[in-house]
């Protein structure tokens, strides 16, 4: 793999402009789900979960955090992403994403 | 993701590092990674360029570096160096003949350097130099902090090839006034509206003649992952400021007010950059050096081992005064030997050490402490702060020996 970027690398150099374009890169698309909720009530901030989170980054960023935090460290998570990051999350949907969190991971 | 022959293309390159038939989707759940903590689970994925590294997260990706790899030498070869990104719009085309590095700001010339133009510059250098993530060990915090919950790989040690930064402030000559410079690359957030990942050092940082623009490592072209086709190399600095995929120095007349430097990446202001667990700080300024850090590499927790002689290894490093000595302790700390410190790469780098002993039957606690020249050492239990940044207590590994 490396042998093939690096030569194509070394090709874009010595062979001059006239072959020269733009190396490219792909990464691996993201497989992690959120997990289901484990009761109705949670439907809700599940659904938000879905529909907010991964705007702007896979939801491995939430299974990998310490597990059992609860509710204030849910909240604190998801005031980060809204405050900091102008995450473009609706009140209520923030608190029904918190709930949803707390309740799953 | 949708080119056939690129997927070709990546697959068979996970097949042949991973052996596993799953192509690029995280290696099947037996050759997931466990890291000893809460939701430590990690797949083993194998990016284009390099090895199987634990996937802390996909989009954008962060790749922890097995810490096995630690134990093959001071230099971390570039395919499994970690890689850490904060934001999802990553470049994924960069054409290195268009790719300029344009300094302005305060200056007397702004300029806009090509590739071939910063090569040609005077002045070209190498440093071995560690990166290391200020979150690093985060994972083994107590209590825990929200974060990229790493164990203990996401640092490594490579030379870097560059010319000093120096020398291009210079060439765009640096206005009366100035205080610092800011740092910007070609990644960027998803929405516009939040906060772009960008850095900056003071005036005095930024002019020592050790901070590199640099395109290469280890020998090679900077890995994509690791900020081809430029990155900033601050050695002695926590990895936040080796700003990848450079293009843009900025000279201010006044401090830098972007999100990473003013609310993100900051420490207690004390001396032991440290609060009560739990605790918020009272006062917080920029992270900045790491502190002195040593790791035993050959043997990991929990391990068996056969009673009697046992040769032990490691690294160890700080950030730059350079590493005086290793003490290792087989008996939890009540005893402490001297270990021979083997090749100087300089005192940015991973400085191995090694140490030739025995192991009576039984268990043992093993501890390793490093002393940095300038007189730091690593406390015995690590101390906390709210941002889980710059860990650094002594290791413990517990084996048995038989």
């Amino acid at each position: 793999m490396r042998g093939l970027l690096l030569g194509a690398m070394m090709a874009g150099l010595t062979v001059g402009a006239a072959w020269a374009a733009p190396r490219t890169y792909a990464v691996p698309d993201p497989t992690a789900q959120l997990r289901p909720p484990k009761d109705d009530g949670l439907t809700a901030g599940y659904e938000a979960a879905q529909g907010n989170c991964q705007t702007c980054h896979s939801v491995d960023y939430i299974a990998t955090q310490p597990p059992g935090r609860g509710k204030a460290f849910w909240d604190a998570e998801v005031a980060k992403m809204i405050k900091a990051y102008h995450a473009p999350i609706e009140q209520a949907d923030a608190g029904a994403i918190a709930a949803y969190l707390a309740g799953t991971y | 993701m949708t080119d056939p022959a690129r997927r070709a293309f990546l697959k068979s390159a996970a097949l042949g590092a991973l052996a596993a038939g799953s192509g690029l989707r995280p290696a099947r759940a037996g050759e997931d990674a466990h890291l000893p903590f809460g939701n430590g689970e990690r797949p083993l994925v194998a990016y284009p360029g390099k090895r199987p590294l634990l996937q802390t997260t996909a989009r954008p990706p962060q790749l922890e570096t097995p810490f096995a790899v630690f134990d093959e030498g001071a230099i971390t070869p570039n395919d499994a160096f970690f890689v850490r990104y904060h934001l999802a719009d990553i470049p994924l085309e960069i054409d290195p003949e268009a790719f300029r590095l344009t300094v302005g700001g305060h200056v007397e010339r702004p300029v806009a350097l090509s590739l071939a133009e910063l090569k040609a510059l005077p002045g070209r250098t190498e440093i071995v130099a560690v990166n290391q993530c200020s979150g690093n060990s985060r994972g083994f915090f107590e209590p825990r902090m929200a974060g990229g919950q790493l164990a203990n790989g996401a640092m490594g040690c490579a030379r870097w090839t560059g010319v000093p930064l120096k020398s291009v402030l210079d060439k765009a000559g640096v206005r009366a006034g100035a205080v610092q410079v800011a740092f910007n690359g070609l990644d960027r957030p998803v929405l516009p509206e939040t906060p772009d990942f960008a850095k900056a050092l003071t005036l005095e940082q930024a002019g020592d003649d050790q901070v590199l623009l640099a395109w290469g490592m280890n020998g090679a072209d900077l890995p994509w992952l690791n900020g081809y086709p430029l990155r900033l190399v601050v050695p002695g600095y926590y990895g936040t400021y080796w700003v990848k995929h450079l293009d843009t120095v900025t000279v201010l007349d006044k401090p830098f007010e972007g999100f990473f430097m003013k609310t993100a990446y900051r420490i207690p202001d004390n001396p032991c950059a440290c609060t009560e667990p739990g605790q918020a700080a009272a006062a917080t300024v920029p992270i900045g050096r790491l502190n002195v850090r040593s790791f035993l590499t050959n043997l990991t927790d929990g391990a068996q081992v056969k009673a009697g002689p046992v040769a032990l290894r490691g690294i160890a490093f700080d950030g730059g005064s350079g590493i005086k000595e290793v003490a290792v302790s087989t008996d939890d700390g009540a005893t402490w030997i001297q270990a021979a410190l083997g090749q100087d790469l300089g005192p940015y780098a991973f400085r191995p050490w090694s140490l030739a002993t025995a192991l009576t039957p039984g268990a043992h606690t093993i501890r390793v402490r490093a002393t940095a020249n300038d007189g730091s050492t690593q406390p015995m239990a690590s101390r906390w702060n709210p941002s889980g940044y710059m860990r650094n207590g002594v290791e413990t590994t517990r084996v048995q020996a038989a």
